[in-house]
């Protein structure tokens, strides 16, 4: 089990290293003039020199490279451009937020899928067929347009939440709930979508495997069995789903908190993007990867809990 | 050019019959009412990105301070921006960007997608690995995140971003070829196709291409719906180009103005959402299609074999010997008439099982003898009430201790299961659930039925294991299915069966699928229990060895029905049914009676060897 948790983490911080060495690359050597454009077009030949100086941008690109990842090694990501705030910080100080947005949505779409899901599948007919409506319609409409028909009619109109903010869980826990409640729904309605179709196909077929009859010929109830014996099996695909999910919310994320006016790191994203301060960008690239790695290897183990199989190979 | 007049032959009709194909798609999706919606919108909001200009002479970025957020009028039929521009027009010629990026990002995604897709399955080697690696880590990284860092380096640019999103969403197409190549290439008639001196070109263009199409197809309406969907998103955060009118860069204005005019979030919010919807219905709309043309094949089959269970067949009786009357118990079962259904999608039912009577009593082991697909094993079940999807009793009774289960509810057969009619399947491995252990799969029925408590339960099962002769009860106990072999699975199977002390025991092909030696252990063992504990037997086979091992009496069944029942030793001693007839020559002429390879040879040799491939894993 060991060897196996650090074979996953040696990989994963390969992983990290090709993506960040990838995006360092095709970031600064993209960027083009990146000293005039932090001073603008106004700015002499020589303040612009002084300032390619002191960020190091005269230097050879490999080894710019070098720098930043002995520096990120320690965790310094540098600091922004335009903020002069360590990338760090600025990252780390908003990432609970994102954080607590991503993982309510996951949490409730797992929840959601699961019953909707095993519905589905076990009732076929007319409740398969409404569950099916809905899922084709959750995947098919942006997320984003949910969150402002959400905004439009339950905060604007109705005025049951509010439209923009955030206050921390620390802070006030109802606050915190009335904040996040309409950008978590909106955040999990497509995941809830494609769960719920994978753990429908999933549950039908592991259904149809011999064991079940025998365990139902054993005087297990239905019941007992789709919810022990068949969810188990069927939780392999729907837990890799749901992974995929999870690292999409993070792009979600970015659109939602812009509708509800929260400060995650979709904020940090967008500003960091419209001002093209690399440094920010390369330290969201970054997080994410280790988000990715930290997740997928999360599932490995997961999935190593639900089939024995896989713990052993 | 006489030379060339024979190939160019089957190529014209190769082509006719793949255009063919695609207008019965098409045709079929005409018939399929969301297709048709899906088909009919979609077509809609390309013919108005094409007349744009001829539906409306407003100029989409015209700015205007007399109509800033102007309500709908003649000149503006849906009203005006905060800067005054015509939403209408606006509207119209964002269907065009709309469209042309999703076009990009498709076109882009599917020509990296298809093309490493086909190399990679088809030519295999290091290609293969190389591009999956890369594909699993582009999947792996959030696409909005790169599109983010892409724009702050390259700026707005609409065409660039949706390229670059094109690459990204490119491994979609990729697993999706790769999966279908791979799994084609190795099929005979490509082989075939290869020694007959075709170019890999060819054969990739005639035979793996044609595989492969109708998945594309709807793989790319469902990327070119993520893609206006994407393309929204960005323009929606105003990191798209200021100057190319959108759907997304309307939103954005819409919701700057949610509390003047929330209607200018309406029109492009339901441009998005219809579009997108429009495209995933009609995906599912193609794929629906193309699983029903499969399918129907399969339900002409169906209907075929029930016209040939209509005809009647008579049924040989033989009364009892002295042996089987000596031993007359109480009687545990009766099944009078039955006959078992499977509800066609149509609406109809076909029928495989017919008219069987038959009568179990205490121990007493009865055979029912028959050819794969006489319904030997789908009258098993039916006494378990534990048929497949869509199987059910159509007629007749089934009497067990008084109670006729074919109108039993699903609470009654749950006490009964287990406890007194108990069930040995025939595949071991397959029903074993592989994600718990050996003795989790014991101890929770024997907890449910006998409400025994844990450690009980366990200490039972522990006996059990070792009744059933398995050398070592505490190891098999903590093993996970996969760790045993499949006679120890089918000795555990047997354990779980009697664990409950049943009164009938439903044997469905016990040693089947089991080694020859093992065969025989085993049937020892099933012939012990079932004296010991004096339980009442229906054993399906298609082996005579093992009816003449085990059984009493015995019932040949051939097509859904029983054509000949009795003892065993008349039914051996005098068969009258020409069916019986006949399979006691199948097996004489071959000599060895109780040799069960070669009863049906195909069958069990294929067993055999995955069993063997398995063991040597």
């Amino acid at each position: 089990m060991i060897r196996f948790i650090l074979r996953r983490l040696l990989s994963g911080v390969i992983l990290i290293f090709v993506i960040s060495t990838v995006a360092y690359l095709l970031l600064y050597l993209g960027g083009g003039d990146i000293a005039r454009r932090i001073l603008g077009q106004s700015a002499t030949a020589a303040t612009v020199a002084q300032k390619a100086h002191a960020l190091g941008l005269d230097q050879p690109l490999f080894v710019q490279y070098g720098q930043w990842l002995s520096h990120a090694v320690t965790g310094s990501l540098g600091s922004s451009w335009f903020t002069s705030q360590p990338v760090t910080a600025a990252i780390t100080s908003r990432l609970s937020v994102t954080l607590s947005l991503v993982i309510g949505a996951t949490i409730i779409s797992a929840i959601v899928s699961v019953i909707l899901g095993v519905l589905a599948a076990t009732r076929r007919g007319w409740v398969d067929r409404v569950v099916q409506i809905f899922t084709i319609l959750g995947f098919a409409i942006p997320g984003f347009l949910v969150a402002l028909a959400l905004v439009t009619v339950f905060a604007i109109d109705l005025k049951i939440f509010k439209p923009t903010g955030f206050v921390q869980f620390a802070t006030s826990p109802g606050g915190w709930a009335a904040t996040v409640t309409l950008p978590i729904i909106a955040l999990a309605l497509g995941g809830i979508a494609g769960v719920t179709q994978q753990i429908r196909g999933s549950v039908i077929d592991a259904l149809r495997q011999d064991y079940v009859r025998t365990l139902r010929s054993r005087g297990l109830s239905n019941t007992r069995v789709v919810y022990k014996h068949v969810l188990r099996n069927a939780g392999g695909p729907a837990l890799a789903i749901l992974a995929v999910q999870f690292v999409g919310l993070f792009g979600g994320a970015v659109i939602i908190e812009q509708i509800f006016a929260i400060p995650g790191l979709g904020q940090v994203a967008v500003i960091a993007t419209t001002q093209g301060d690399i440094p920010l960008v390369m330290g969201l690239v970054v997080a994410t990867a280790i988000i990715v790695v930290v997740v997928n290897l999360i599932i490995d183990l997961l999935q190593g809990f639900l089939n024995p199989k896989v713990r052993l190979s | 050019m006489t030379q060339a007049m024979p190939l160019q032959g089957p190529t014209l009709t190769v082509a006719e019959e793949e255009r063919s194909a695609r207008i019965s798609l098409f045709r079929r999706l005409l018939k399929n009412p969301s297709g048709l919606v899906a088909m009919i919108f979609l077509a809609l909001i390309v013919l108005s990105a094409i007349l744009a200009g001829v539906i409306t002479s407003a100029d989409p970025n015209a700015a205007s301070l007399q109509d800033v957020l102007a309500h709908a009028s003649a000149a503006h039929p849906l009203g005006a921006d905060s800067a005054g521009r015509d939403v209408l027009a606006r509207l119209l010629y964002g269907s065009r960007f709309s469209l042309a990026g999703a076009l990009v990002t498709l076109v882009v995604a599917a020509v990296i997608g298809v093309t490493s897709g086909l190399i990679a399955g088809y030519f295999g080697r290091w290609f293969d690995s190389v591009s999956s690696w890369v594909a699993g880590l582009v999947m792996a990284l959030p696409g909005f995140v790169v599109l983010l860092a892409a724009r702050a380096v390259l700026g707005p640019s609409m065409w660039l971003a949706m390229g670059i999103f094109g690459v990204l969403i490119s491994p979609a197409f990729f697993r999706l070829v790769y999966a279908s190549v791979s799994a084609v290439r190795n099929e005979l008639y490509v082989d075939a196709a290869r020694v007959s001196g075709l170019s890999d070109a060819r054969i990739i263009a005639r035979h793996i291409f044609t595989v492969v199409r109708a998945p594309i197809i709807i793989q790319a309406a469902m990327i070119t719906g993520i893609a206006i969907a994407i393309q929204a998103g960005l323009e929606f955060l105003g990191l798209g180009d200021t100057n190319v009118p959108s759907w997304g860069s309307m939103l954005n204005d819409g919701f700057a103005n949610i509390y003047k005019n929330p209607t200018l979030l309406l029109w492009p919010a339901l441009a998005i959402a219809l579009t997108s919807v429009a495209l995933t219905l009609l995906a599912n709309a193609m794929r629906d299609e193309l699983e029903r043309s499969s399918g129907s094949k399969k339900r002409r089959g169906a209907t075929k074999r029930a016209q040939v269970l209509v005809e009647h067949e008579l049924v040989v009786s033989h009364p009892d010997d002295a042996r089987t009357e000596a031993a007359l118990g109480e009687e545990l079962l009766r099944i009078t008439d039955l006959a078992v259904g499977y509800d066609q999608a149509d609406g109809s039912v076909t029928t495989v099982v017919n008219d069987v009577s038959l009568v179990v009593r205490r121990g007493e082991v009865h055979g029912l003898i028959g050819e794969s697909g006489s319904g030997k094993t789908q009258t098993a079940w039916s006494i378990l009430r534990l048929l497949p999807d869509g199987g059910r009793v159509v007629g007749g009774s089934i009497f067990f201790e008084g109670k006729d289960l074919a109108k039993a509810s699903e609470k009654e057969m749950t006490a009964l299961r287990g406890k007194k009619i108990a069930y040995i399947p025939q595949e071991p491995m397959s029903n074993l659930d592989a994600s718990f252990t050996i003795g989790s799969q014991l101890v929770e029925p024997m907890r449910v039925c006998l409400g025994l408590s844990k450690k009980e339960a366990t200490a039972r099962a522990l006996q059990l294991l070792a009744r059933v002769g398995i050398p070592n009860p505490e190891r098999t106990f903590t093993a996970y299915p996969h760790e045993v072999s499949g006679g120890m699975a089918q000795r555990v199977l047997i354990a779980g069966a009697v664990s409950c002390n049943p009164d009938l025991l439903i044997a469905d092909e016990p040693t089947t699928a089991l080694d020859v030696t093992v065969q025989a252990e085993v049937l020892d063992l099933l012939r012990e229990l079932q004296s010991e504990l004096t339980m009442g037997v229906v054993l399906v086979t298609h082996n005579f060895g093992v009816v003449a091992d085990l059984c009493d009496r015995v019932s040949v069944m051939r097509n859904g029905r029983i054509v000949e029942t009795g003892p065993v030793r008349t039914i051996f001693a005098q068969p009258e049914h020409p069916y019986t007839q006949s399979l006691f020559e199948a097996i004489l002429e071959d000599g060895d009676a109780r040799e069960p390879l070669q009863d049906t040879p195909s069958v069990e040799t294929i067993v055999l060897e995955t069993i063997g491939k398995g063991a040597s894993k």
